[in-house]
């Protein structure tokens, strides 16, 4: 099982006439994704052909979900038109929007997040690499793939992995699948410092999912989602944790990259998240190379199996 | 993206927000002209760099102070000399200090009280918040951790902006009666209306003043801006002043490099803002120094290596080179060749240790290998740090 999407959940690409999009749902459905429907306002009843696939595309979300019954989307508009693409898919009902595109204004998100809040639409992201649950097939072909993440690199298992950042996603699932460790689910939940999920948020999903046996933690400077994660952690999940914060280098005041790593002050470093983590009996990754290590550790503190 | 106090009041005064009146001059042939705006009588010089802490700051001359008081108008013209091109060290700044190419001249204004008064993204509800304190001209970190109980904060709902009862709490927190409350407030409203219709991150007020006329005034002003939003504002986009950025930043952005400058002496060069702050950590946690953060994106472009490498050589600390990239969905192959040619290029003397995971990484590496150039493998993270890290030592 698996948080979130399962492989035959069929997913819409809004801005799958886009070069990003396009190029991203051609992998996917390389990857066996279902993918039931492109949006693109004016493009209605074209298609979106790649090998023996033929997708249909929509003005609108409403029709595609109307047509094809899809519950989930994945965003890939421009900055300028993201927020919006973003409402239509709450609008239209869909049980999880994931936003891939990088830099929307923050007081676009601000209001996106006010305006969805009590909705059923869950929305990943944005500024992230997207959701993966692997499949079952050779190199977890026939997974779910929505976003921008390899699919190959994924093993179908029971490891769940979230982080704000695509390639520190990627390298801890490398890690893991090389070491014939599967994972359940894994969540990119964005480097913006206004997002739809928080670590917090996919921590429980990954305690309450009989599937998962195990967790990868990855976060960086900035904000205190991590912590808030972490205190929960402590006080509700027995499954082993592993951790990783990046930034401990990061000199303060400064962005580094994300929109949302940025140190303001003495606990959104990397020191004190990393003392949080230990606090509240996470195994603490020493280096990025450590993480599948990490959690090693931590699972056979507890005697779980992982594989 | 940050700007100076003197632009960030001339928006205040766009939007309503009281300021003492001031002008600005970028060459000393200006100074009579600026001075001659403004009445006589005790006159600010100040410093304008984007670094805080200009007040206590010194000069590379030995010149105390970026910010001054002068009784007169003929004192502030001289006092503006020394300042104009000289280069202010403060605590922000760091040892090399900023070039002075701005003065602003402002009317000392009497000061009854200080406040503090700030608004920015409050990341725990995704709201904005509103800060005000008693206590102002000094550093708000200092009142937070000693007397948390004379700071007040209002989170505004963005669906209806801020409320009128948000006001008054802050009015009353902050102990303002009578036609000083009626100014605060309004000052208070626009601020907040500048905050949310420029896009801005950050809007602080530290110190604001009454004066003993009852006036609400914003005595210094700090401003920056979400720069995802930049597109929407051409007019705020224009206040940019690149003599405030880092040369080497403002080259790499021009090929959507994220990269920002260090001092120790191994740059680096990775794909992805979490994987390249971690792999600064990696090169300290094995006992190196990070010279640089850089971030080439999800691809890795052979032009973007190119231009990549040549922005790391224009740091004359640098001593090494580590380039860490997971080819996730990028062929390894196509990197290696990228970074072949963009060392071939660029006739790197320096070590290069390469550490490459992903799609066809063996060809990859087998290309590295190939190439007659002395890079050096690494195959983790781990393992490719402690390469460079001896190498440079």
């Amino acid at each position: 099982m698996s948080i979130l999407i399962q492989p035959d959940t069929k997913i819409l690409v809004q801005g799958i006439t886009g070069d990003f999009g396009g190029r991203h749902a051609k992998l996917s459905l390389d990857y066996g994704t279902h993918v039931a429907g492109g949006v693109t306002p004016g493009k209605g009843g074209q298609f979106f052909e790649h090998k023996e696939h033929k997708v249909p595309i929509f003005n609108s979300v409403h029709d595609a979900v109307a047509a094809t019954g899809a519950t989930v989307s994945v965003v890939f508009v421009p900055p300028p038109f993201a927020a919006d693409a973003i409402l239509e898919g709450v609008d239209a009902g869909l049980d999880l929007v994931v936003a891939i595109t990088e830099g929307i204004p923050v007081r676009d998100m601000v209001r996106v997040k006010r305006a969805i809040a009590g909705r059923k639409t869950r929305l990943i992201g944005p500024n992230c690499p997207g959701v993966v649950t692997p499949g079952s097939g050779p190199q977890s072909h026939g997974g779910c793939r929505i976003g921008i993440a390899p699919g190959y690199i994924h093993k179908q298992g029971h490891v769940g992995v979230v982080s704000r950042s695509g390639t520190l996603t990627y390298e801890a699932v490398y890690q893991l699948t090389s070491k014939n460790i599967g994972q359940s689910t894994c969540v990119g939940i964005g480097g913006d410092p206004v997002n739809g999920t928080s670590h917090l948020d996919v921590i429980r999903m990954f305690n309450d999912d009989p599937d998962t046996h195990g967790i990868i933690l990855i976060g960086e400077i900035g904000g205190n989602a991590e912590v808030e994660a972490a205190r929960w952690i402590k006080a509700n999940v027995r499954k082993p944790v592993a951790g990783f914060i990046a930034g401990a280098t990061a000199p303060a005041g400064r962005r580094m990259g994300h929109a949302g790593a940025i140190v303001g002050g003495a606990e959104d470093t990397a020191a004190a998240k990393i003392a949080v983590f230990r606090e509240c009996g996470i195994e603490v990754a020493a280096t990025p190379s450590d993480m599948a290590h990490a959690l090693l550790r931590a699972a056979q503190a507890k005697g779980v199996t992982l594989t | 993206m940050n700007i100076h106090e003197y632009q960030a009041k001339a928006l205040f005064e766009t939007f309503g927000v009281p300021v003492p009146k001031g002008v600005a001059a970028k060459a000393a042939s200006e100074f009579d002209a600026a001075l001659a705006q403004l009445p006589e009588g005790p006159t600010m010089v100040k410093s304008q760099i984007h670094a805080g802490g200009r007040g206590k700051g010194t000069f590379t001359d030995g010149f105390k102070g970026g910010v001054k008081f002068c009784k007169t108008k003929a004192d502030a013209k001289e006092i503006a000399g020394r300042m104009l091109n000289n280069t202010l060290i403060t605590l922000q700044t760091g040892p090399a200090g900023r070039k002075v190419q701005t003065v602003y001249f402002t009317v000392a204004s009497d000061i009854k009280k200080e406040y503090y008064l700030a608004i920015l993204l409050d990341r725990g509800t995704s709201r904005p918040v509103i800060v005000a304190s008693t206590e102002g001209g000094v550093e708000i970190e200092k009142v937070a951790h000693e007397t948390p109980e004379k700071i007040f904060k209002v989170f505004v709902d963005p669906a209806y902006g801020l409320a009128d009862f948000q006001v008054r709490q802050l009015i009353a927190g902050l102990g303002f009666t009578g036609a000083e409350a009626k100014g605060a407030a309004k000052l208070i409203r626009n601020l907040y209306t500048m905050f949310w219709e420029t896009d801005a991150s950050m809007v602080e007020i530290n110190p604001l003043i009454t004066t003993p006329t009852g006036e609400a005034l914003a005595l210094d002003a700090k401003v920056s801006f979400d720069s995802n939003a930049l597109y929407r504002h051409p007019e705020i986009t224009a206040l940019r002043d690149l003599n405030e950025e880092d040369p080497k930043e403002i080259e790499a952005s021009k090929y959507n490099l994220s990269y920002i400058a260090l001092d120790g002496n191994i740059a680096c060069l990775v794909n992805g803002a979490g994987l390249a702050m971690s792999t600064m950590d990696i090169i300290k946690h094995f006992g190196g120094s990070p010279a640089n953060f850089l971030d080439v994106g999800g691809g890795a472009t052979k032009e973007q290596v190119v231009a990549a490498f040549k922005i790391i050589l224009g740091d004359a600390n640098v001593k090494g080179i580590f380039v860490n990239i997971f080819g996730g969905i990028m062929d390894c192959n196509v990197i290696a060749t990228g970074i072949i040619e963009a060392v071939r290029e660029v006739g790197l003397k320096l070590p290069l240790v390469v550490r490459l995971e992903g799609n066809n990484v063996t060809a990859g590496k087998a290309t590295l290998a190939g190439s007659g150039l002395p890079i050096v493998s690494g195959d983790t993270m781990a393992d490719a740090a402690r390469k460079i890290v001896q190498l440079v030592a």
